[in-house]
């Protein structure tokens, strides 16, 4: 069972992320990330994160600001080349970083919201991503093994809710947060509007609200 | 040899384009980031359906300024266009797609590539990245995998290498190799050289191309047009 959905404040909703837990942040380029309660997790300085996202934003812009602000130590993601600070702050020792290809990265967070512990796929066969990783042959092809990847917070964006937390989203910035939904235990979303149960298109609700617990209105 | 690297990379794409002319069936393409996204310019093909792997299945051109929408980039972040009946998904249904061999065929850029089909395309292991993207699903997923590439680097050096020097995004993964001077098909465990540009000989290719291959019996000009 599940409280009924609260609609709060970016600083109240990010009150529920401790210190070492492990938060999901949907989005893929600066688009359909949620740009108030990253903010406001900026803001609150807490630390010792680990994030799960395809990208780290740009050098001090999104989730850049939490490396400025040396809130994260560790990284669960594909793609860091827009954030050149994240190689930086590798080399010196001050993060960890579990590199994934992006499909890899992907069906982990399917898999964790699933209930699907692991999984096996062809990405990253005999690269230097699979090294010490278990692998297996099925057929004539060797796969590699690879695990669910859960968060503890999910922090997300869609376009719109209605009041019981359903998800609509705006083109390609659905990317990961639908998957990211299922995979943390609680979920943040950050939308641009709450609608009364019932107005939208029950055939076009991409994330039922089983999945959500809190909605934030962009720009409260 | 001596081109422009704008023109290299013009031609290298617009004779992958021709590789998805003809098609009368549906064909369901994915593009990499620079040389690759410039092939959709040349396709002018309805049966080709573009998939970015952020999400989309009928990407259009790249967006022009009036056309901008901040929602909807492609995989490299440019802002595009859609195409009549494109949809959206998810990162999972996307590299399911990917992954479950739904994509024809994905055109990507590389670093290196070598006679045993294996690409470099990742990383340049200097300390300054670190990223992988999806090329590494990309390769093992998509049911082939064409490589565009300029034939040489900016020293001259082969850029179709004996072993790749780089560390490896897929390995005996590349079908068709694209450069500006020739085509390559990899088939019964080696390189094929299938097309040569109308400027070169034979002997020329010889001397720019590090790694071992075949002359097929059938070896024609390459269409630059």
């Amino acid at each position: 069972m599940k409280k009924v959905i609260q609609i709060m404040s970016c600083e109240e909703a990010i009150k529920s992320i401790a210190p070492h837990s492990r938060v999901m942040v949907g989005g893929f380029g600066l688009r359909g990330y949620p740009e108030d309660l990253v903010d406001a997790l900026a803001a609150s300085r807490i630390g010792d994160l680990t994030i799960i996202s395809n990208d780290l934003g740009s050098p001090g812009v999104g989730l850049g600001k939490l490396l400025t602000n040396n809130q994260i130590k560790g990284l669960e993601g594909n793609y860091y080349n827009w954030n050149p600070e994240v190689a930086a702050a590798y080399n010196e020792g001050k993060i960890k970083v579990n590199l994934l290809p992006q499909g890899t990265f992907a069906e982990g967070i399917r898999a964790a919201g699933a209930g699907i512990p692991a999984f096996y796929t062809l990405a990253s066969v005999g690269t230097e991503l699979a090294k010490g990783k278990e692998t297996r042959t099925f057929g004539d092809k060797e796969y590699v093994l690879e695990y669910a990847l859960p968060g503890d917070v999910a922090l997300l964006k869609a376009e719109k809710a209605d009041e019981l937390g359903n998800l609509v989203y705006c083109k390609s910035a659905r990317n990961f947060n639908p998957i990211m939904a299922m995979a943390a235990k609680y979920v943040i979303v950050e939308v641009g509007e709450i609608v009364a149960a019932g107005e939208l298109d029950p055939e076009c609700i991409v994330t039922p609200h089983m999945f959500v617990d809190v909605l934030v209105l962009k720009g409260r | 040899m001596e081109m422009s690297e704008e023109i290299a990379k013009e031609r290298i794409a617009k004779r992958i384009a021709q590789e998805f002319r003809l098609t009368t069936n549906r064909l369901f393409l994915n593009l990499g980031v620079g040389i690759p996204t410039m092939v959709a310019d040349y396709v002018n093909n309805a049966n080709v359906f573009v998939q970015a792997e952020n999400g989309m299945l009928g990407v259009g051109p790249l967006a022009k300024s009036d056309e901008e929408d901040w929602q909807l980039i492609n995989a490299g972040r440019q802002m595009v266009t859609m195409t009549k009946g494109c949809s959206f998904f998810d990162s999972a249904m996307s590299f399911g797609m990917i992954r479950g061999g739904h994509v024809d065929a994905t055109v990507l850029g590389a670093f290196e590539v070598d006679e045993a089909g294996n690409i470099a395309n990742w990383i340049i292991p200097n300390g300054k990245q670190l990223g992988v993207g999806g090329a590494m699903d990309l390769v093992s997923g998509a049911n082939r995998v064409i490589v565009a590439i300029q034939h040489q680097d900016k020293k001259g050096k082969s850029k179709i290498k004996k072993n790749c020097a780089l560390p490896i995004t897929g390995f005996h993964e590349a079908d068709l190799i694209i450069t500006e001077y020739a085509v390559f098909a990899y088939e019964d465990g080696g390189l094929v050289l299938k097309e040569i540009a109308p400027e070169v000989t034979l002997e020329d290719i010889r001397m720019m191309t590090e790694a071992a291959y075949k002359v097929s019996t059938t070896v024609k000009t390459m269409d630059v047009a």
